[in-house]
């Protein structure tokens, strides 16, 4: 039997972040037909490339203006919204990525029809309804059986390689009146459209460091050199917990998991805490001065040399 | 107010996982207070203080042996707590049910705290489907909490270090981030005094909470295996970075 499948499309800048392509090529599998939810966007500049990847339905969802509260950036109104597109176009599974975006809307959206959601899953198998995710740290792969009428995927990004399969297709307005959102008002969202900034979870590149970096002042090495190499600055608990880099770059348990295409891990020993974010990684390069750390014997390459003379000159050749 | 702190009993995240069955883990392991539900703690004690008057419950559902974590929950401050004894795995979907049953059972919550996931199953959805059952708002990565008479101010944690502000009316649920606060240890006397501090156990047939219609079963689990062979880099330092620059363009194919 078909199924209707929903992807919600993630912008950055009005233009499709790459990580959705790897999360379409996921939910496009035998006997789908594919709805792309583009949310406040011009979907007319988006169709070509979607259409690219196989979305044969794109579903044009935007609210009007005058409605209060900042409707347009609440993640309470847009779950309401998102649900009453999935009624109205009778869709069986929705995938969305696992992003901070994500994390706070693809909840909100299977609490409110109480539908099973796997969040962080890198494996779907929408013929037995069947995903895999990582559970315990890091540990394990737990593979999930889901029940339900319409069921939800919050896909880690970076983790399937887009492939490409053109079709064309057809825009649906879908307009997301007199939803409101009762209790949650959004006072700032942070503007999550500057790109400036590259983001830890869906970069391709990752240079971190940890306890062997000394102090905040060297992190500026590291971010000379992610700047050269148009990666995401990342640290280590330690490195957050001395105060030289702020929360928001810890890769670990209790900070960002990451699945980039190459992690440097400069001067991290490689606690368990720290590979539970960054096991998936495509390639791991290590530099570190201890030859017995833990990180030395998990990764691809490894370099038994101060992070501290690698990494300056390592800019120089970038 | 009533904040009740919804907590859970997990193998500390240095435990060496054994698999069983090819579909649960081995727990005669280190169980511990789910790590951000700490900061749950700390922030509600923090509220208590403000407010005088106010009541902190933890509340959890897990086998008998989750005791030792509403203990360590009521050595951080929380002034009783309950326990939902069951030795059964539930999903997001059928915890959600029950916490909300036991929670209204017992009191009338101004505020529900959760961690913004668990480190065992990491669903990070268990607060949503509460607020979805109370009807309650929800925000979740939280890491700054103002409370006002009858709204709070949060913000919430999104990627490249960006917060979004909410305000969210009363009652509401709260999932705690890392950056909300510094946990402290509990000290001696603290220990002591949680010994004496009630644990109230509901047995999980007396909620009649009845079964959702839909669920998520793990039918499988599988340890996450190293396939790595690292080799080494040697040379002197610029010997070492054109190495990686090579492996970068040739292999990685990243620049």
């Amino acid at each position: 039997m078909m199924k209707n499948v929903g992807v919600i499309i993630e912008l950055d800048n009005g233009r499709v972040k790459e990580s959705n392509w790897g999360m379409i090529t996921l939910a496009r599998q035998k006997n789908t037909k594919l709805f792309a939810f583009v949310i406040n966007a011009a979907p007319g500049k988006l169709k070509p490339a979607l259409e690219l990847f196989g979305i044969t339905n794109i579903v044009d969802i935007c609210f009007a203006k005058d409605w209060e509260n900042n409707p347009a950036k609440n993640p309470a109104v847009w779950a309401k919204v998102l649900i009453n597109v999935i009624k109205e176009y009778h869709i069986d599974a929705v995938f969305g990525l696992s992003t901070a975006m994500g994390k706070d809307l693809m909840p909100r959206m299977a609490a409110l029809i109480e539908a099973p959601l796997i969040m962080d899953c890198f494996s779907v198998d929408l013929e037995n309804n069947l995903a895999k995710t990582s559970q315990y740290s890091g540990k394990t792969i737990a593979t999930i059986k889901l029940t339900g009428d319409v069921l939800l995927f919050g896909v880690r990004p970076n983790c399937v390689e887009p492939v490409e399969a053109q079709v064309s297709s057809e825009i649906l307005k879908f307009e997301g009146t007199h939803i409101h959102s009762k209790g949650l008002k959004v006072i700032k969202a942070g503007d999550t459209d500057k790109s400036s900034k590259i983001n830890l979870a869906e970069a391709d590149v990752i240079v971190a460091g940890g306890r062997g970096m000394k102090n905040a002042e060297n992190f500026t090495l590291l971010f000379l050199c992610a700047q050269k190499l148009k990666a995401a600055l990342g640290a280590s608990r330690v490195a957050v917990d001395s105060g030289w880099v702020p929360y928001s770059m810890q890769v670990g348990q209790t900070g960002e998991k990451v699945s980039p295409i190459v992690y440097i891990a400069c001067g991290i020993s490689g606690s368990v805490q720290h590979f539970a974010g960054m096991k998936t990684s495509g390639m791991v390069i290590a530099v570190n001065m201890d030859e017995n750390a833990a990180i030395m014997s998990t990764c691809d390459y490894y370099a038994v040399a101060d992070a501290l003379k690698i990494i300056p000159e390592l800019t120089k050749l970038l | 107010m009533q904040i009740y702190i919804c907590v859970k009993h997990v193998p500390d995240s240095a435990a060496h996982i054994t698999i069983l069955d090819k579909n649960r883990i081995e727990e005669n392991v280190n169980f511990l207070l789910n790590p951000y539900d700490e900061h749950a703690i700390t922030e509600s004690i923090k509220i208590k203080d403000k407010y005088p008057g106010s009541e902190v419950i933890a509340v959890c559902l897990g086998k008998q042996d989750a005791e030792k974590t509403l203990r360590s929950a009521m050595a951080m401050g929380a002034d009783r707590s309950i326990l939902i004894a069951s030795d059964a795995l539930h999903d997001s979907i059928a915890t959600a049910r029950i916490l909300k049953a036991a929670i209204e059972q017992d009191g009338n919550p101004g505020l529900i705290f959760t961690g913004k996931e668990s480190i065992d199953s990491e669903g990070m959805q268990t607060q949503f489907r509460i607020g979805a059952l109370f009807d309650f708002p929800v925000a979740t990565n939280v890491v700054r909490l103002d409370i006002e008479a009858d709204a709070v101010i949060v913000d919430t944690q999104m990627s490249g270090g960006i917060a979004n502000t909410y305000e969210m009316t009363l009652p509401c649920v709260i999932g705690a981030g890392r950056g909300l606060n510094t946990p402290g240890y509990p000290t001696f006397p603290d220990v002591v005094k949680s010994k004496k501090k009630p644990v109230k156990k509901i047995a999980l047939t007396d909620l009649l909470v009845e079964t959702a219609h839909s669920s998520t079963n793990i039918i499988a689990l599988e340890p996450l295996t190293q396939t790595r062979t690292p080799e080494e880099i040697t040379g002197n330092a610029k010997e070492i970075a054109l190495k990686i620059v090579n492996i970068l363009k040739e292999e990685a194919k990243v620049i």
